[in-house]
């Protein structure tokens, strides 16, 4: 049970990480792994759009925002496992690959493509996520008082 | 009478070459690419995904460039997109609270835990034109300090540990959907929201303005205003567990109002919530005005017939497309119902005339 736990924080990790990338970084890293097994499509890329929802004053009862388009796909590898991808945008090869990515890191070849794909578009995500937040913080406002009125 | 009448085909096609052509403006000037309008127009681009209901940038940057930056247009074609995509699902509701936030203030409180953060803001600029920009200059860079990772607490929390603000109940009902049942009065907020954050930007900032210039007061502060990322989370019902599918852009406003109370209750602030795709914040603003005002009968306030407080009136007007066709479309050959009007006007003067001539006599 707690094995299954993990994995699938493990898995959604991953899966999130790969929905989240640019299509063409997880294209060039790919490109850098080594060959791709053939596999056969559970589901063909299909674009779709899935309903965004808030919550009222950010904490209450949900609404509805608006939509994102999302590309979904799953697919069987000859060795049986099943990789899905739910990716945002309209990139169906790019699905294809988060689907390729997510069945592989259910093999043996999970620790390779951890160091040839994933670990990279994390630290890359993590360094832009950084430059972001230190540009925010220079604009960050430190009061000071010049003057108090009570003399 | 009805006539059929056909005949403008070569015209039409002849129009939309010429549209073409004209879009493309001068030769001699670099065409732009779709990939410099979602770079350099990312405010246009945000106001597409917003009131196209959309979020997808590319999508909304060539909307833009098909629509020779008239937005309007632009919405219209990404509604019309949306209409054909499968409806995947629905997202966990996103979570603000964890927002990686590019800017954050506060005008109620100057020291904010997790601090006034200014973003990139015309807010303080002078207004004045910047001819550097008119010559191609150098890439501009940011300053970068060290961020210290801080949770930025919502506002409204402070004063809600001390009752001092009205409450939102958290619950998981499902909530009403416009693009899926026609709009139904009267609405819930859940449905006010919906068509509020699709709505157009002039048309709700006009109805916050007139809440501030007393049609319903509600004398707004602006608790906190967050922009920044935040994930998306679905529900994968062939794995039984939620993923991240995405990440988006947000604009988050929550208004800290004047006061409501009631025998079990003593008084307290109210709030008003606008939420909006991508860094739009005049539009998520004039959102939160429109939402508090709306809510004056549950907050049980006098409706004192401001235009603000009207639901149906604000709801049944917010939306350009809606608006644009019904009121583009008298545009559109009328011969048959203005022959019918011209006959009707000349009976009546006939008739006119007659009896004129009748006293006359």
């Amino acid at each position: 049970m707690a094995k299954a736990e993990q994995e699938k924080t493990e898995r959604q990790a991953w899966m999130g990480l790969l929905a989240k990338s640019s299509p063409a970084r997880l294209a060039a890293l790919m490109d850098t792994a080594s060959d791709m097994p053939d596999f056969t499509w559970l589901r063909v890329p299909e674009a779709g759009g899935v309903m965004v929802r808030g919550r009222m004053g950010g904490t209450g009862a949900p609404f509805n925002l608006g939509e994102m388009t999302v590309t979904r796909c799953a697919l069987r590898l000859a060795s049986g496992e099943v990789g899905h991808a739910y990716v945002q945008g309209r990139d169906k090869a790019h699905a294809q690959r988060a689907a390729l990515v997510d069945a592989l890191m259910q093999t043996d070849r999970a620790l390779d493509l951890r160091a040839t794909v994933l670990d990279p578009l994390e630290s890359e995500r993590e360094a832009q996520i950084a430059t972001r937040a230190a540009k925010a913080a220079a604009t960050k406002v430190d009061f000071f008082t010049m003057v108090r009125g009570e003399d | 009478m009805y006539v059929a009448v056909k005949g403008g085909e070569r015209a039409i096609d002849n129009a939309h070459e010429w549209l073409a052509e004209e879009r493309r403006g001068d030769p001699a000037v670099p065409e732009l690419s779709v990939a410099q309008i979602r770079e350099q127009m990312k405010l246009a681009v945000n106001r597409v995904m917003a009131e196209g209901s959309l979020y997808d940038p590319d999508l909304a940057a060539l909307a833009i460039k098909q629509s020779r930056g008239d937005l309007i247009e632009a919405i219209f074609l990404i509604r019309a997109y949306r209409t054909t995509l499968p409806r995947i699902g629905h997202s966990e509701p996103v979570d603000t609270g964890a927002m990686i936030c590019d800017r954050r203030v506060s005008a109620t409180f100057k020291d904010a835990p997790g601090g006034q953060v200014l973003g990139p803001t015309f807010d303080y600029t002078h207004r004045l034109l910047d001819f550097k920009l008119a010559a191609e200059g150098e890439t501009p860079r940011a300053q970068e300090v060290e961020a210290a990772r801080k949770e930025t607490p919502r506002i409204t929390d402070f004063l809600n540990r001390d009752g001092l603000i009205q409450k939102e109940t958290p619950s998981d009902e499902t909530p009403p959907d416009m693009t899926r049942a026609p709009m139904e009065y009267p609405a819930n907020r859940a449905l006010r929201l919906q068509a509020l954050t699709r709505g157009d930007e002039g048309f709700v900032l006009g109805m916050a303005y007139s809440t501030q210039r007393g049609y319903g007061r509600n004398h707004p502060f602006v608790g906190e205003l967050r922009i920044g990322k935040v994930p998306v989370e679905m529900e994968i019902p062939e794995l039984g567990f939620a993923v991240e599918i995405g990440e988006i852009d947000l604009t988050e406003c929550e208004t800290v109002n004047q006061f409501a109370g009631s025998k079990t209750e003593p008084p307290q602030f109210t709030r008003g919530y606008g939420l909006v795709f991508g860094q739009t914040e005049r539009k998520a603003i004039s959102m939160a005005l429109v939402d508090r005002s709306l809510r004056w009968e549950e907050l049980g306030e006098d409706n004192v017939g401001a235009p603000a407080q009207d639901e149906e009136f604000v709801l049944s007007h917010s939306d350009n497309i809606q608006a644009t066709g019904f009121l583009e479309h008298i545009k559109l050959p009328h011969y048959v119902d203005f022959q019918s009007e011209l006959e009707l006007v000349r009976r009546m003067r006939a008739e006119a005339q007659a009896s004129y001539k009748d006293a006359a006599e």
